[in-house]
Formats: structure tokens, sequence, C-alpha cells
């Protein structure tokens, strides 16, 4: 107990000094003492509150949203509330108390909601405790608001600055009730972000912008083919160039230039001359992994994702059949702040490496230790990871923390000295983790009356967990490939009912690694079976909307937030022209990351082509909401995601290694293509689904759809760029 | 030694003349606000203005930009972060990550100097950086608030003022 009670001082004071967050001294000045409540929650004597929060912020607000949460249960004055990241070796040594670092899969809120409000709630029973064994009084007199503890039968009131020393003696109460979401006060709320204003006058500290006395600066060049490796490389010819302190092999794959400077270290590694030994997949080319792919759509052999009835025969007596055949591309994160890390690593008095520290950017700080212990060479207790904010993240920054690797392994060979690795745009494009290429063959078997009776979706393609985690495809089965297409389930289940179904997967592996890709594998499956389905409607002279309902009766929830969008958007009447443009609309939806969403497109396309979408209604029913400003913040940002990847995202593959280098051969949707978007926010409570993936999803059938209604033309493969819309 | 005139002062600096400004500015001045995002001038996070004009610093060679001409960084748009794009910014919530975030300022900052009220087509054709999280309408909004032009939606967004003590 003793040790115990030290160890919160000393974790308290810390984190009024900000060092706990960055390792070293930010000159945050404090009063006093800090107190740590528990794992959440820090009061200091001048009434800060400091929440802690496990997830990382890349954008997507969770920061801001779990600490509503945690001050809803808190009962905290929210004007005085701060944040701070407790660090990966903090969360190892205190065995997991901050539970799970990994920020992904839209599960920020949704999965730690739970545990952080008990944090914040707990934090509070104690607080009152605290005041009332203070006063000599039972806890139930005492009342709480905004900080300030009153027991009222005698006018006294504490605050929680006055008795946080106290309650962080206490036990922790094991029976913590939580409020009901509709009483809320801070959480639910549009409330500001913590984060904005230090993101507006260049403040805001990116991992690429982290500076430590002494520090050096790492630029590298991997082997441009996945897999190859560097045969020899002639550093004579550039050692001599300003500012640069050593060149040097990184693992086998990469070569590396430290230098004084990022600049100089990057104008020296692209100057190395290296002779690289590509290997066999240097002979692969784009249209060999198209193939492959294609011989997936008809092979014998495939891992069954959700099966009704019998597709198969009811197709082979399908009055009518319609059939069709998708494709999605390779894709980059393209984060705008690319891949980089900070890594020291600290000699003994013998001169043998004992500690490994790493500044990064992370969406999961745990894996980034993980990553950085290996790497090291040492146990994870003498390594520490202390997260960065994220310029963008979308899964690239997740599962795989290949650039903390490259970077522990560079500050080996100069010990004792910050090495900051960044790596140049160009590295990032080719050297990412894309999102997975699939092909998708649908078959739909229609009775007499056109009715949908039969249908088959035969995907074909690369698996995630295949390429990051292996150990966790049993039977050549990828769970996540089905992601949108379960037949149940809170997480991603297909909102239709058809009575003979069979969706399978054909796994075939091409060497370009895959990676989780904001969305995922919702992304091309809500693609497939929405515009498929859009196909039938056309095909049996149906109304999209109309077959839907008829096939969504038993899925009340996806169909709610589908006539929600539909509703709002003025589906069934005439969209108004724009511009002397008529104006065309499409839609779709999904379930995915546990929340249910729809958008309708409103497009136009000219005579010469060119493609306008002018409206987005998008609707999402994510169970709870706990900020709606920054819901409709990843509704908005889902559609340039989503766009940007049907209009314009490809990577291909060329002599093993992939061609698009840059923004320039890998274009972005800018400001001038972004539609309007109208978020309706339907939450129907009872669960927690997540927001900043699921949107993605629907964004390019809903588009895709409405450009098949403006213009006859059914688009299967992507992006939208290799097609001309021309009439 | 080389001289840039950055945010109203004279600074020297050290690095190689062919270096891109970003990287000056970066490297050897400390001013990390402005950010690197492609190197080819592609994406406009490196977005300052010289002489007024909003340059894409990551593509263009110090040398280049002699101690006559004056350089702005988002670090020098105001002193306290009160201009009214900053304000605005504050106001809407604009930033997600926020990394592209200073280069959309300063880009925003140069059109409100050259059109007060600009329309949504001169936004349009100004605005040609570069947000993977996906601002760009909150982006149209903060300027379009600066510039004190009614907003086509109203963003609501409930601000509570923060006491650090």
């Amino acid at each position: 107990m003793e040790l115990q009670l030290t160890r919160r001082a000393w974790l308290g004071c810390s984190a009024a000094a900000g060092s706990l967050v960055l390792g070293f001294p930010t000159g945050a000045a404090s009063q006093g003492h800090a107190a740590e409540v528990n794992a959440w929650v820090v009061v200091q004597p001048d009434e800060r509150v400091i929440i802690r929060i496990a997830r990382s912020e890349m954008g997507q607000g969770t920061l801001t949203g779990l600490a509503q949460l945690v001050a809803e249960e808190l009962e905290c004055d929210w004007s005085r509330v701060s944040t701070e990241y407790p660090t990966p070796g903090q969360n190892l040594a205190r065995q997991r108390v901050w539970g799970n670092f990994s920020t992904g899969g839209s599960r920020g809120i949704r999965e730690s909601q739970d545990y952080v409000r008990k944090g914040g709630a707990a934090a509070r029973l104690m607080l009152v405790q605290a005041a009332a064994e203070r006063w000599g009084v039972a806890a139930s007199e005492c009342r709480v608001a905004a900080g300030v503890i009153t027991h009222a039968p005698s006018r006294r009131r504490l605050s929680y600055g006055q008795v946080a020393a106290d309650a962080a003696r206490l036990r922790p109460p094991t029976d913590v009730p939580l409020k009901d979401p509709k009483t809320w006060t801070i959480a639910g709320r549009r409330l500001a972000r913590l984060d904005t204003v230090d993101k507006t006058t260049g403040r805001q500290v990116y991992g690429a912008d982290l500076q430590l006395p002494g520090m050096l600066h790492a630029a590298i060049r991997a082997c441009p083919v996945f897999g190859g490796k560097v045969r020899s490389f002639d550093a004579a010819r550039v050692t001599g160039m300003p500012g640069v302190r050593k060149v040097l092999r990184v693992g086998d794959h990469a070569v590396a230039v430290v230098a004084d400077t990022w600049w100089r270290a990057h104008r020296a590694v692209t100057a190395l001359p290296v002779d690289w030994d590509e290997g066999a997949d240097a002979k692969v080319q784009q249209a060999d992994i198209d193939a492959m792919l294609r011989d997936g759509l008809g092979a014998q052999q495939a891992v069954v994702g959700n099966s009704q009835g019998d597709a198969r025969g009811a197709l082979a007596s399908a009055a009518r059949r319609i059939e069709a055949v998708y494709a999605y591309p390779h894709q980059n994160h393209a984060t705008m702040e690319p891949m980089n890390a900070t890594a020291r690593i600290s000699l003994s008095a013998a001169g043998i490496p004992e500690r490994c520290e790493v500044w990064t950017p992370t969406q999961n700080g745990e894996a980034a230790l993980a990553a950085a212990a290996e790497a090291a060479g040492l146990p994870a207790s003498r390594c520490e990871v202390y997260k960065l904010h994220l310029g963008g993240g979308f899964g690239r920054r997740g599962a795989v923390h290949d650039w903390v690797r490259q970077a522990v392994a560079i500050a080996r060979e100069v010990p004792g000295v910050p090495v900051k690795l960044m790596w140049s745009r160009e590295e990032d494009m080719t050297h990412g983790l894309y999102h997975p290429v699939t092909q998708c063959k649908l078959s739909a078997g229609l009775d007499t009356q056109g009715r949908l009776q039969a249908l088959h979706m035969r995907i074909s393609g690369q698996s995630i967990l295949a390429g990051l985690f292996p150990q966790n495809v049993r039977e050549g089965r990828d769970p996540v490939v089905f992601q949108g297409l379960n037949a149940g389930g809170g997480e991603a289940s297909i909102g239709y009912t058809v009575p003979n179904l069979l969706i399978d997967h054909a796994m075939r592996n091409p060497h370009v690694p895959p990676g989780f890709w904001r969305g995922v594998n919702l992304n091309q499956n809500a693609i497939y079976l929405e515009c498929f389905l859009d196909e039938i409607a056309h095909a049996s002279g149906r109304d999209p909307l109309d077959l839907r309902r008829e096939l969504m009766k038993n899925h009340p929830r996806h169909l709610a937030v589908l006539e929600a969008a539909a509703a709002r958007a003025g589906w069934g009447k005439p969209a108004p022209d724009i511009g002397g443009r008529k104006v065309y609309r499409g839609l779709a939806q999904t379930h995915g990351f546990g929340s249910y969403v729809a958008a309708v497109a409103e497009v136009s396309v000219s005579p010469a082509g060119e493609l306008k979408i002018h409206r987005i209604v998008a609707a999402t029913d994510p169970g709870h909401v706990v900020n709606p400003q920054q819901v409709e913040a990843q509704v908005e940002g889902s559609f340039v995601y989503g766009l940007t990847a049907a209009l314009y995202g490809e990577c291909t593959v060329k002599d093993g290694a992939i061609e698009q280098t840059n923004f320039d051969r890998y274009p972005m949707m800018r400001l001038a293509e972004m539609p309007k978007v109208e978020t309706v926010i339907v939450p129907s409570g009872g669960f927690w689904g997540g927001v900043g993936e699921p949107t993605i999803a629907v964004a390019a059938p809903a588009v895709l759809n409405a450009i098949f209604a403006a213009t006859g033309r059914r688009i299967r493969t992507l992006p939208l760029a290799r097609h001309s819309l021309k009439a | 030694m080389p001289t840039l005139n950055v945010n109203g002062r004279a600074r020297e600096h050290q690095a190689e003349p062919d270096t891109p400004l970003l990287w000056v500015l970066r490297e050897h001045l400390g001013l990390t606000g402005t950010k690197y995002g492609c190197g080819i001038g592609q994406c406009g996070s490196c977005t300052v203005h010289i002489d007024g004009v909003a340059v894409r610093s990551c593509a263009m060679p110090a040398s280049a930009v002699g101690a006559q001409h004056k350089i702005v960084t988002i670090e020098g748009l105001s002193p306290d972060g009160n201009h009214a794009l900053q304000k605005a910014w504050v106001a809407l919530d604009v930033p997600q990550c926020g990394y592209c975030q200073s280069g959309m300022l300063m880009a925003a900052a140069a059109l409100l100097q050259d059109k007060p009220r600009p329309s949504d087509a001169d936004i349009d054709a100004a605005i040609t950086n570069i947000c993977r999280c996906g601002t760009y309408n909150r982006v149209k909004a903060g300027i379009r608030r600066a510039a004190g032009i009614a907003p086509a939606a109203e963003v609501e967004i409930v601000h509570v003022p923060r006491r650090s003590a």
C-alpha cells in the first residue's frame, strides 16, 4: 500500500509538469502536487482536471469525446479539463490499467466508453467520499456539481482540488453505476474540441516537428520492390556531403543516411548509389495481379462467409440471371504527415544498450512499444514510447510499426543520440500497407415476377489478416473479408434477406503488403453489393429504394437509416436542376464498425463527361452520440476520403514496385470538388457504434449509382478517373 | 551568411543555397509550423507568404528569396493567433488532424488579402491544398466567416471558455 501511494504521488506530480507525456520537461508550471485519484483522473490543487486518454488522437476527435465521457461521470468543471496520454510503458508497468491503446476500427469511443465512464464515476465517488469523511457526514448527503461538493444540511462546500489528495488514498469503489445517457450534460453536446487552437497557430507538435537536444536526422530508402534486399551501396559517394554523419544499411531491405538536418540526410540518401537485389517479385506486373484475382472468381475452392438456402441451385433454375464483375484497386493511406519516429538508445556504463525510447505518432502505442523492444533487442520494460500527435492515421499507423523498427535500428548505430527518421513522400507512397485489392463476381437469380431469389457474391483477392496477422487466419478463412456481409451481429451485418444467399472468398494474395485502410473491407463490399443491387433494380424496373425496402424488412435498423437519408434528400421527387444541368440521385447503405449508415448522392454529368457531385445526404445511427458536431466532421471527412478513393485512388504495380510515387501521380480530391454534405444523425440508443469509418463505404456506391442514373453507365472498376463519362 | 526576412525579422542561416525554403524555415530557423507534405508543390502543407503571395515553400530554393522579400509563416500570421481566419477556424473547429491547416490558413489569408469578400468560385480556385481528413467544407465555412459572409449552413459548436487555473 505504501508503495502504491508513493507511485501515485509521483505520477501525479509528473503529470502536472507535463513530463509524463513527452518524457522530458515541457516547462508547464504547476503549483503544489497533483493527485491521481485513479488512472483516468488527476486533479490539481488549482482545480484543473487532467483526464488521461489511452487512445490516439489523429483528427477524429476521440481525445475530446473520451474526455467528455469521463468528465460527464466525474461531474467536473469542463472549462478546467485538459487531457494527456499515459505512456505504453506505464500501461505495461501498471498491469494495463488503461486497457487497450489500439486506435483503429472506429473503436476509440465505442470500445472504451464503458471503462472510461466508470473511471470518471469512480473518481467522483472517491472525491465525494473524501469530502464526506472530512465533514464526518454520509456521502449520500453530499451533492456534486462542476467539481464542487456540497453538503446541503450544513451548507458546507469543498472543491475537487481540496479533497483530491485524500480521495487518492481511498479504496476504489467496486459498485460504480453509470448515468443514463438521457441525463448527460457534458457528453452528447456539440462541444468544441480541446485541441483546436494550437492547430491554427503552428504550435501543435507532430512527430515530424519534435526537436530534442543534440538530435540527428535520418532519411531512408527501402528497396523499391517489396521483399527486395540491399546487395551493396557506395557510401563513399555521399559521406562528404554537407552534414552527413553516417551511411548505413537498415535491416536487409533499406539504406539510410544520418545527418544534422533531414534535408541533408534526404539529399544524401537520394544520391546514394545502391545495388538492389530485387528478388523474384521484380517480375510482377499489374496485369499479373489482375489475372491472379480473376482466376479466383471462378475457383472451386473458396471459404464461405455467409450462406442461406441453396444459392447455386436457385441460380441454376432462376427465370432470369444477372451477372457482373467489379474490382477495387490497391490504395495508399497517404497520411499528410509521412511516417516518422525519433529513437534514442542509451548505453550502460559498460557500453551496452540498456534503454530505448521512441517518440512517434502512432495509433497503437503498445504495438509501437513491442516493435521498439524487438528492434532494440531489449525487454519492453526497458523501453518507452511517447505518443505524439498524428498528422493523419487512417490505419497506416496502427498494426505494423515498420518505421519504428527502422528508427530504432538506426538509433542503435548512433547510441546516446536521439535520431529522427522521417520518410519522404516517395518512400511513404511506395512502402505503404495498401488497401487490399479484390474483385467480386456477383450473380443474381430473379423469379418470373422479377423478385430476387438468389444472390452469389464471390470475392477474390487479398486478405489483410494473411498479410499482417497470419496466425489469425485459420483454414484459409479471414473473417474480416466479409465486413458488412455477415449474417448478423452488431459489428458489420448484411442488411438484406435473400432466400438463397452465398457469399464466399477465394483468397489471392499478391506480394503488395496489405493493411487496414480507413473503412477496411467495408469499402469495396459496400460498392459491390450496393451497386449490384442498383443493377438488379434497374434490370427489373424497380425503384432502388423500393427494392431495398422489400429486402430489408427483417433489418429495421439498416432500413431506418436508409429511410432517414432518403427522406432528407427528397428521394422520389426529382432533384432540382443546377446551373441548367439535370441532377440525378443514387443511394447506398451499409452496417460497419457497429454503426448503420446510408447516403444519397446528387450528381450531374455534362455532355463532355464532367462529373459534378453537388450534394450528399448522409444518415448515421451510431447508437449513442458523444459529440454531434464531431460526428458531422467525421461524416464529412468520410466523403473526402471515400470520394478521393472513388475518383482517383489507385496504386498499380510495375516491375514489382508501386508506380505512384507522389501526389502528382496519386491525385487527391480538392476543395473545389467537395460536395455539400448534410449529416442526419439518428441515434437509436442501446448500442455503441463507431463513426470514423463506416460512412466512407457508402460514399462511392451512392455516387456510382447516381452516375448510372445520370448516364446509364455502370462503373464497375475504380477509380472513376479511368473511365470517360462523355455522352 | 544568407539572410531571410521572416516574420518581420532578419534571420541568418547556414543552409546550402539549393535547400528548399521549407527546410530552412523548419530546420535552420526552428519554425516547424510550416509542414512537409510532398516536396513537389502539390499538397500545399508548406504554404507561406512571400511579399503577401501564397507560395509553396517546399519547391522554392531558399537562395531564390532575397533578404528584401518579406516571408510570413503561420507563426507570423498574427501576434497571438487572432487573425480573423484563426478565430474563424477555432469558432468552427475546422482542423481535424491539423497537419495541413497551417498551409490552408496561409493560402486562405493570401486569398483574403487579395479578395476580402471572395466568391465560392474564388475560394475553390485559391484553395488547392490537400486535406486527407476531410475539412474542406469547414475550411470554406471558415473563410466565409472570416470574410464576414453569411454562412451557407450554420455549424453549431458550443464553446466553453477554457480556464487554465
